[in-house]
């Protein structure tokens, strides 16, 4: 089924996006309009593909994950990725094509995920990704996956945030506090100093002996979690400055399941699901403050969240709760886009190709790479199709 | 018959395009650079020959094996070129291109393949001038390899610089040469995919993957 994005986009123009340093209104015969770009994401265990359509805002797209696959091992294998991106992304490169009609001819552009992740794995996307439109005659553009995430927002139903705003990024490797100035300006205000959020979710669910991802079980059984047995501590809110640290959380939850174990030989349903709830609560509680914080500092009302974390429906609503109060609003990716997808991808290059950036044919990608670094994509003016 | 061929396993990237009789090659040895060459390389060629991609027969890459990332660059270019173009592909292997490259009509051809093992293969030239396989290549210990019954060959390929002493003490004598600073070459490759064209043995896009011979490791 295609994902359909509610969009305000006009057929004929390229979409115009609110705020400083977006796209004014171009009309359709500019050289640089871009109507199909399809997305690629194998920065880590997830195969992620879409074809974005900007005149519909028609989104189709297909994710292939690793889950089982590395679950032996206890953590992705990076070259075991590798190898079934190389094996997965054509297929569903071509299912997608086939859902959404019209062959290979209709792709005006190809985006990938040029990095920060596992460096093989992000190879084999752009590999395909930059050859495939060598050969189709068409742009490619590599991603930062974090710009990926946070433009996710963007594909929300509703009100989309304008920039500049500031943002939580929350996922199984990152969490920081960016603030955006404009497409492709962004400036670091916070980040762990250990652990990220989504990460200290893995290793509590793991100690708790439950799946992966963490995020979602630990989230489900904190609702019948009863508040008040546990008091775990809130990290870093005491500490001033826009930084998180989840590894003292992580060591006290070590510490209270190793005496709760030891006052019965193992865990009840009920024992798990308090600490559940407040684990979590005290993340969230932690994130918020800092996201306060930072609106504060840099007197911006728009928070957008993004990442895997941001599918967390208490996060939602409290921060959704202190920006109502600090008389902004929150915005959020779809839920199905808050962990790794080729949609956010495909959006992401999207904007930058229908804004006239262009690469060359060297088939790039980066295991690391500061979201800092990115510049605005070049100006339509500048930069011919 | 025009065939494009990518050969990216070791340490040296190359492409090259046959024209009927006539084939031009880029080759480079440069070390975690290929992924920058490689569609720039193919660019020139075609350039070079006057003539646009849409017009290629098919294409042929090294699946291997060598290097899992320079394998896999080679799978991932060809997959996309091949599934741009709907041209059919062909697998050919990065050690019979090796062997193929050398002035001798029986060959052992290793790659070191590190963790103490070789990526290891034995050649006989067919009266068609093609090397041919005689055992199935492996992965293995230098001490474990197999002479693939060749009562003498020229040694070549970089395990022969790594492992020279315990593959002379398994072959002695037979040995008639050893060229260790041997690389495989896409004009190479090309003249055995011309061959395996005309037998048929052609794989759609998305078929076109690595052969590891190894499985990785866990970390
Ligand atoms: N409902 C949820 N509540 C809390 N955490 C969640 C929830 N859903 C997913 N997560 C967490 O999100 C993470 C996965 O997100 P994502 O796919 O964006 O991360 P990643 O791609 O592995 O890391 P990065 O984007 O930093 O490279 C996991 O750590 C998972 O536990
Ligand atoms: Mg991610």
């Amino acid at each position: 089924m295609p994902y359909l994005i509610e969009s305000s986009i006009l057929a004929g123009h390229i979409p115009t996006l609110k705020g400083d340093g977006f796209y004014r209104q171009t009309p359709a015969n500019a050289k640089n309009y871009l109507m199909k770009v399809i997305g690629i994401e194998t920065s880590c265990d997830e195969t992620g593909i879409a074809l974005y359509d900007s005149v519909s805002g028609a989104m189709f797209q297909r994710l292939h994950s690793q889950i089982k696959l590395h679950a032996p091992f206890g953590g992705v294998v990076p070259e075991l990725a590798s190898r079934n991106h190389i094996q997965r992304t054509l297929p569903l490169l071509d299912e997608l094509l086939s859902e959404a009609g019209g062959g290979k001819g209709q792709i005006d552009g190809i985006a990938y995920t040029a990095g920060p992740g596992l460096i093989g794995a992000l190879l084999a996307g752009a590999a395909i990704a930059r050859s495939l439109a060598w050969a189709l005659n068409r742009p490619a553009i590599g991603i930062h996956h974090m710009e990926g995430h946070l433009l996710a927002p963007l594909l929300a139903a509703g009100d989309k945030p304008e920039f500049p705003f500031i943002a939580l990024l929350a996922s199984g490797g990152h969490t920081q506090l960016i603030q955006a100035d404009r497409h492709g300006c962004y400036q670091m205000l916070g980040q762990t100093v250990d652990d990220a959020a989504g990460e200290a979710f893995d290793k509590i669910a793991k100690m708790l002996g439950l799946g992966y991802p963490g995020g979602p079980e630990v989230s489900r059984l904190a609702e019948t979690g009863q508040p008040g047995r546990f008091k775990f501590p809130r990290p870093m809110v005491n500490r001033k400055g826009l930084d998180f640290s989840f590894s003292g959380l992580k060591t006290f939850v070590r510490n209270t399941i190793a005496s709760q174990t030891e006052k019965a030989q193992t865990l009840d349903r009920q024992t798990i699901a308090d600490i559940c709830l407040e684990f979590e609560t005290a993340v969230v509680d932690s994130l918020t403050i800092k996201c306060r914080r930072a609106l504060r500092q840099c007197n911006t009302p728009r928070l957008v969240i993004a990442g895997g974390v941001s599918a967390n429906r208490r996060l939602r609503q409290k921060l959704t709760e202190m920006a109502l109060q600090e008389g902004g609003a929150a915005y959020f990716p779809p839920p199905d886009l808050c962990t790794d997808n080729g949609a956010m991808i495909a959006y992401a290059g999207y904007l930058r190709l229908a804004s006239g950036a262009r690469q060359g044919n060297e088939i790039s990608a980066r295991a690391r790479w500061p979201l800092t670094e990115l510049r605005p994509p070049r100006q339509p003016e500048t930069e011919h199709l | 018959m025009k065939l494009l061929g990518i050969e990216t396993a070791s340490d040296a990237c190359s492409a090259a395009l046959m024209l009927g009789g006539e084939t031009l090659q880029r080759f480079e040895i440069a070390p975690r650079r290929h992924a920058d060459l490689i569609l720039p390389m193919v660019d020139q060629l075609l350039a070079e020959a006057g003539i646009s991609a849409s017009t290629l027969d098919a294409i042929a890459f090294g699946r291997g094996p060598g290097a899992f990332t320079g394998v896999r660059l080679a799978a991932g270019v060809t997959q996309g070129i091949a599934y741009g173009l709907d041209l059919p592909v062909v697998p050919v292997s990065s050690l019979a291109t090796l062997a193929q490259g050398v002035d001798a009509d029986q060959v052992w051809a290793g790659f070191d393949a590190r963790l103490g093992e070789v990526y290891w293969g034995a050649y006989r030239r067919s009266s068609a001038g093609l090397m041919e396989a005689v055992i199935d290549e492996v992965v293995c210990a230098p001490e474990a390899i197999s002479d693939g019954g060749l009562t003498e060959a020229t040694g070549i390929g970089h395990a022969w610089l790594t492992y020279e002493q315990p593959l002379r003490q398994k072959l002695g004598s037979r040995i008639t040469r050893i060229l260790p600073d041997q690389l495989p070459r896409a004009a190479d490759l090309l003249r055995l995919a011309e061959a395996l064209v005309a037998g048929g043995e052609l794989v759609t896009a998305a078929e076109a993957q690595p052969i590891y011979l190894r499985t990785p490791s866990w970390r």
